[in-house]
C-alpha cells in the first residue's frame, strides 16, 4: 500500500484494479485504495471479475466511481457483463457505440443522445443472455453471499491446511485476505501437466499464466495450477483433489 | 477411458526429467523460436550444419513435460540426419500424431522412441505441446525468423 501511494499525485488521472485477483486470490484493500485515490482527485475502476460470486460488494460503501464484472463468473451466460458508473461521471461520457435507442432525437443539424443507460446501450441487446444473467443474480443472492463466503472459507481453510502437507507443494498467493482458491506448484512438473492429469481424475482446475504474466515473472515461475473452490464444492471434494495431487507426483517420480 | 500411463510413458517422463541436447549452442548456424502464448511454452532451436547434415542440434526453453520431451526426443532423433531425412520424419511424425485415426503399427514402429509421443493423440490439447518443437524445426531447416506457434 506504501508503494501506491507513491505512485499517486496530480496527474493520476484513473485507477484501475482488481478486487480480487485471480491468480492469487488476494482480496485486495478496495476501500483504502479507492480514498486514497479520491484524495488526488483520481477517479476509480474496479474489476469485480473475481469478487461478485465470492463476497457481498456495495458500490456506495466502496464509493468506487466504476464497477464492472462478467456474468459467467457469477454462474450466468457467457457474453454478459455489468458496467456500474455514478451517474455524474456516466453523463458526462459521450456514447462508445452508435445504435438503436442511443439517441433522443436527431435533426439535421444536432443529435441528442438518449438517456442513462440506453446512451450506452447501442442496438439490439442480448436480451436472452441477460435475463439468464437476472437469474443468476436471483440465485445468487437467495443463496445469500454470506453463505457463499463462509462455506468457501471453510473449505478454503481445509485445503490449505491439506496443501500443507505436501511437501512438494508450493502454494502462490497467501495474503491473509484472500479469496477460495488454491494456487500452486509442484516440484518438477509443470502445471499443464499437473491439469492433464486431474482432468483425468475428474477434478478441473486452471493451469497457466492466468493472463497474468508480470505475476508468474515476480514469482519466477511459467504457470500455476489454481484450484478454485465454490459453494457447490465440498470438503470430500478437496481430498480427491489431494489424492490427485500425489498421483502427479507418483508419475514424476 | 484412456489411460494415462500412455500418454506420461516412462520415456516421457525421463526425458523431462533430463533432456538430452538441452542448452545454448555458441556459434549455431541456425536459430528458431518456438512460442505458444497461451500456455507459455518456449524453446529455441540450435542447429549445426555441415552441407547437407545436420550436425549438431540442442534446444533450450521451458514448457510441460510434453513440450520439453518432444524436444529432447526430436534432437536425438535427428542428430547427423540430412536435411531431407529431417524433413522426412518431420512429416511422419506430423502425420502419426494428427491423423484423426488408430495409426499404422508398422508406421510407428519407423518412429522408433519418437513413437512414445502418440500418447497425446488421446488427449488433442495437447498435441499442440509436442508438435512445437518440430514446427520451429522447420521454420530453422526455412531460416524464417518470426517465432512459430502451434496454439
Amino acid at each position: 500500500m506504501e508503494e501506491y501511494g507513491k505512485l499517486l499525485n496530480a496527474k493520476t488521472r484513473i485507477v484501475a484494479i482488481v478486487h480480487i485477483s485471480n491468480a492469487l486470490g488476494t482480496i485486495n484493500p478496495v476501500k483504502k485504495i479507492i480514498d486514497m485515490a479520491h484524495a488526488h482527485n483520481a477517479v476509480v475502476l474496479v474489476d469485480g471479475a473475481q469478487a461478485v460470486a465470492h463476497t457481498p460488494v456495495d458500490v456506495q460503501a466502496l464509493d468506487c466511481d466504476f464497477y464492472v464484472f462478467s456474468g459467467h463468473k457469477l454462474f450466468g451466460p457467457t457474453g454478459t457483463g455489468v458496467l456500474y458508473g455514478k451517474q455524474s461521471l456516466l453523463e458526462q461520457m459521450p456514447p462508445y457505440q452508435g445504435g438503436g435507442d442511443m439517441i433522443k432525437m436527431v435533426t439535421f443539424k444536432k443529435t441528442t443522445y438518449n438517456d442513462l443507460p440506453h446512451k450506452f446501450e447501442a442496438g439490439t441487446p442480448h436480451i436472452a443472455g441477460f435475463i439468464g444473467l437476472g437469474a443468476a443474480i436471483d440465485y445468487v443472492t437467495k443463496t445469500g453471499l454470506e453463505n457463499i463466503s463462509a462455506w468457501e472459507s471453510d473449505l478454503l481453510h481445509y485445503a490449505t491446511e491439506a496443501a500443507g502437507n505436501i511437501q512438494e507443494l508450493k502454494l502462490i498467493g497467501t495474503a491473509k485476505h484472500k479469496a477460495s482458491i488454491l494456487s500452486y506448484t509442484l516440484d518438477g512438473i509443470h502445471p499443464h501437466d499437473i491439469g492433464t492429469i486431474l482432468d483425468h481424475e475428474g477434478i478441473a482446475i486452471r493451469a497457466g499464466h492466468h493472463c497474468a504474466m508480470p505475476v508468474m515473472e515476480h514469482f519466477k515461475i511459467p504457470a500455476t495450477a489454481r484450484a478454485s473452490f465454490s459453494f457447490y464444492n465440498t470438503r470430500a471434494e478437496v481430498d480427491r483433489l489431494v489424492l490427485g495431487i500425489n498421483k502427479c507426483l507418483e508419475i514424476f517420480r | 477411458m484412456f489411460d494415462l500411463k500412455d500418454l506420461y510413458q516412462e520415456v516421457i517422463v525421463d526425458h523431462n526429467r533430463s533432456p538430452r541436447n538441452f542448452g545454448k549452442m555458441e556459434n549455431p548456424d541456425r536459430v528458431a523460436e518456438g512460442f505458444n502464448p497461451l500456455c507459455g511454452d518456449r524453446l529455441h532451436l540450435y542447429l549445426k550444419l555441415d552441407n547437407d547434415k545436420i550436425s549438431d542440434l540442442s534446444f533450450d526453453g521451458s514448457g510441460c513435460a510434453i513440450s520439453v520431451a518432444s524436444a529432447s526426443l526430436m534432437t536425438d532423433a535427428l542428430k547427423g540426419k540430412s536435411l531431407t531425412d529431417a524433413e522426412k520424419v518431420f512429416n511422419e511424425f506430423h502425420h502419426l500424431v494428427t491423423e484423426n485415426k488408430p495409426n499404422d503399427p508398422d508406421e510407428v514402429e519407423r518412429l522408433g522412441k519418437l513413437a512414445a509421443l502418440l500418447g497425446v493423440k488421446d488427449y488433442p490439447a495437447r498435441v499442440k505441446c509436442a508438435t512445437l518443437c518440430w514446427h520451429t524445426l522447420h521454420s530453422a531447416l526455412e531460416g524464417e525468423t518470426t517465432p512459430v506457434s502451434t496454439e
